[in-house]
């Protein structure tokens, strides 16, 4: 590919250049120079990326690469700088820069009022940077860069409002469960340089499925499967999943926008965007496939019964993302990577919609973010809440909005795909009721009945957001409502692309093809699932998915429609129903007690350890005490040789005639011998 | 004739009194004069040896000693009188500024 247009290296480099220019200078710039020069950066690479889409479309070939020199070259061993582009990459690339562009629109009205705005969109540009060198990497360690570099980012961003010790705290929860999944994902990179002696996604994925040294399935644990399961660690870590999920609800304490671009569009989603990566990897790993999946079914059941009990809307949300990137898990752990892809796509923008509409919502009624304080805001905001309708309908998958096809195609794939089972499909078909109730809860206790919340007084600060006191709710400005219009555009049409599977096939070139009987056959089960091997079993197969559909499109009523009994007809009946469950209730509404478990068995024994041990041990009594004794032992004899120098003449005298005795007496003593 | 055993017996009694009483007295003076008789002691024994052995190296030694303690002897008394001017005492125990 020669084409001078091809130069997908601008689409990083132009939010790089953004952030240096704001973060060196941006202190003496208008806010209105910040955002100028922030969104010419983040539209700039929107723009590049799709130009970079249509000739890598038009090519038709696979994918597109290009190298800008060597970064590593120790023996046979080396690592280059250099952009991969195919049709996984594009669909990241046009997401993160997409979303990101939208979401920057939306800053720059709802950052208005803080501190630090050069510093916000600075990070901001800084996160897209990272981002988009993860997704664009030819290879694994440059892929790690930007995986850590969005870690960083989004350290940076949670702890945004940085004088806020949940906040801090926030982000160093954050950073340190990621760190836990780096940690797997990095042993994974160096089995893959021993075993394979390169991290470049071409030759590695080749190595595996050329003829001559073609990795079979592998039917018990082997190296394949150690590389995915240490993969999974990290996927785990940075798109919260059993067990590192925790650190993804306190991320809320970012700005709201962070959340929706960070922490709901497109970092979290860092992991499955790996996994899929590495698709030829887990294809011949069936074991590490299954730790994806069964990772994927508990996450997205256990964080959707989180979410219904949660009252802070954010949180709802957050929650709701966990629940939503277990269901991505599923369908990779599946093997239906594309249906991950798609959900990933999808859930992008219906997830950025609701939590830019929550950022609306709690702009408009001056900071407060319990959802028992609001209430009737409909008929304030309208706008807000017409689109974050538009993205509940999304989420909770009812036809035809984005959310129903990809759920359908994760559901369908986990009931039908060799690697499936209907206990996953079951649990995925709970999920999306649970999903589909607490949505229709959030919008229904914000938006329906009547406002609830407490006028605010003048002046009173509002924790992450600082206003000037609102007296009643009001609609965002335009700048707000844009991007919730554009997302809601996108979470109506966007899921169309999946109609007759034309999703699926766009994202063929990317997957590899591993003999599925070969791998069910290995995998020591029967096949019992039904083969499309013949007009029948099609036939068949087409009448069960249909079933199957309006089984998740009847769940997906049956959530709204409790919701609306519970939240709307008998407004009095759920704090009975949390009665009644009682510790149940407790239970589900602490989260299960994981933050207490998690500081209770790993946090405090670390804590204690590094306390007693390392610090008041090895630090203050072998290191200090060695560097302090060898310090008083030097002044002690020191003490004990000054006494020597007496000043007394005779003291000396004497210790001259003693030593000149003592010459004397050796050389007799030799003279004798 | 006399043994030269006598000789350098002397020589190392005088050397021992110079050492002891250099050692227990405190008046400098008594100090110079026990210095003094270390260094006659010890000339005694090479005058001793040189006669003995008929050569003129031992007198020539004796002459240098003896103008190096002349020497000594006039720079040492300067320095006592010095001494007794600004501490008013001659005991070298007093005399002991010069330490840590």
């Amino acid at each position: 590919m020669n084409s001078i247009y091809f130069q997908p290296w601008l689409i990083p480099i132009l939010p790089l250049l953004g952030a240096l220019t704001n973060g060196l200078f941006g202190k003496r710039f208008t806010k209105t120079a910040v955002a100028a020069i922030a969104l010419t950066a983040t539209a700039a690479s929107f723009l590049v990326a799709c130009v970079q889409a249509v000739i890598l479309l038009q090519s038709g070939l696979p994918a597109l690469e290009q190298y800008y020199g060597t970064w590593i070259q120790t023996g046979d061993f080396s690592v280059n700088f250099g952009i991969y582009l195919d049709h996984l990459s594009l669909i990241m690339m046009l997401v993160v820069t997409g979303v990101g562009f939208l979401i920057h629109v939306y800053s720059v009205a709802y950052m208005e009022h803080e501190g630090g705005y050069y510093r916000f969109f600075t990070y901001l540009n800084f996160f897209m940077f990272f981002m988009l060198t993860l997704v664009l990497a030819n290879n694994y360690l440059l892929m790690f860069v930007g995986w850590e570099g969005v870690g960083l980012a989004s350290y940076l961003l949670i702890g945004f409002f940085f004088l806020k010790d949940s906040a801090a705290n926030a982000g160093k929860k954050a950073f340190i469960t990621n760190r836990v999944g780096d940690f797997g994902f990095l042993i994974a990179l160096f089995l893959l340089i021993q075993h394979f002696g390169t991290l470049h996604y071409g030759t590695l994925f080749v190595i595996q499925n050329s003829a001559l040294s073609h990795m079979p399935v592998e039917a018990t644990a082997g190296v394949l499967t150690a590389i995915g399961l240490l993969m999974l660690v990290g996927a785990c870590g940075k798109s919260a999943q059993i067990p590192l999920y925790v650190w993804l609800p306190d991320a809320m304490e970012g700005p709201t926008p962070v959340s929706a671009l960070i922490h709901a569009a497109t970092m979290v989603t860092a992991g499955v965007y790996m996994v899929c990566r590495s698709n030829a990897i887990f294809s011949r790993a069936p074991i590490a496939l299954l730790a994806v999946t069964i990772i994927g079914t508990l996450t997205s059941f256990f964080a959707a019964t989180i979410g219904i009990t949660q009252t802070d809307i954010k949180r709802v949300l957050a929650y709701s993302t966990v629940s939503q990137l277990g269901y991505m898990f599923m369908a990779a752990g599946v093997a239906a990577y594309s249906a991950s892809i798609f959900h990933l796509m999808t859930h992008a923008f219906f997830k950025a919609l609701l939590f830019l509409g929550a950022g609306s919502v709690i702009h408009g009624i001056g900071g407060e973010q319990d959802m028992r304080k609001m209430g009737g805001l409909r008929k304030y905001m309208p706008w807000t809440f017409w689109t974050m309708l538009i993205a509940t309908l999304a989420i909770s998958g009812i036809p035809p909005f984005a959310g129903f096809f990809s759920k359908d195609e994760i559901l369908w794939q986990a009931f039908s795909s060799p690697h499936g089972s209907k206990i996953f499909w079951f649990f995925g078909v709970i999920t999306a009721f649970m999903t589909s109730f607490y949505m229709f809860r959030l919008i229904f206790l914000t938006f329906t009945g009547e406002y609830r919340g407490a006028k605010p007084e003048a002046g009173s600060s509002h924790g992450s957001h600082d206003d000037q006191g609102h007296h009643a709710p009001h609609e965002s400005p335009w700048l707000m409502l844009a991007p919730l219009v554009l997302l809601g555009v996108l979470s109506i049409i966007g899921g169309w692309v999946g109609i007759g599977n034309r999703f699926e096939h766009f994202l063929d070139p990317v997957i590899q093809k591993v003999s599925v009987e070969q791998s069910v056959a290995q995998n020591g089960e029967a096949v019992t699932k039904p083969v499309s091997d013949g007009e029948g079993a099609a036939e068949e197969s087409k009448g069960l998915e249909n079933i199957l559909m309006g089984v998740s499109v009847l769940v997906a009523f049956s959530g709204l429609g409790l919701a609306w009994f519970l939240y709307v007809k008998r407004p009095e009946l759920p704090s009975r129903i949390a009665e009644a469950s009682g510790g149940l209730y407790t239970l589900v509404l602490n989260k299960y007690w994981i933050d207490e478990l998690y500081s209770a068995a790993i946090i405090g024994p670390l804590v204690a350890l590094s306390r007693v041990v390392l610090w008041q041990t090895i630090d203050q009594k072998v290191i200090d005490g060695t560097v302090n004794e060898s310090a008083v032992a030097a002044r002690d004899v020191s003490q004990i040789i000054r006494q020597q120098q007496s000043g007394l003449i005779r003291s000396y005298a004497g210790w001259i005639a003693a030593g000149a005795a003592a010459v004397v007496a050796y050389m007799v003593w030799m003279g004798t011998r | 004739m006399i043994p030269i055993s006598w000789y350098l017996l002397l020589s190392a009694f005088l050397f021992a009194c110079g050492v002891t009483g250099f050692l227990i007295k405190r008046n400098i003076i008594t100090l110079f004069m026990s210095i003094e008789l270390m260094l006659n002691g010890v000339n005694l024994s090479f005058i001793a040896f040189a006669t003995r052995l008929g050569t003129l190296d031992g007198h020539i030694f004796v002459f240098f000693v003896m103008v190096v303690a002349a020497a000594e002897a006039a720079v040492g008394l300067a320095i006592i009188i010095s001494v007794y001017r600004t501490r008013e005492t001659l005991n070298v125990d007093r005399v002991n500024l010069l330490k840590l």
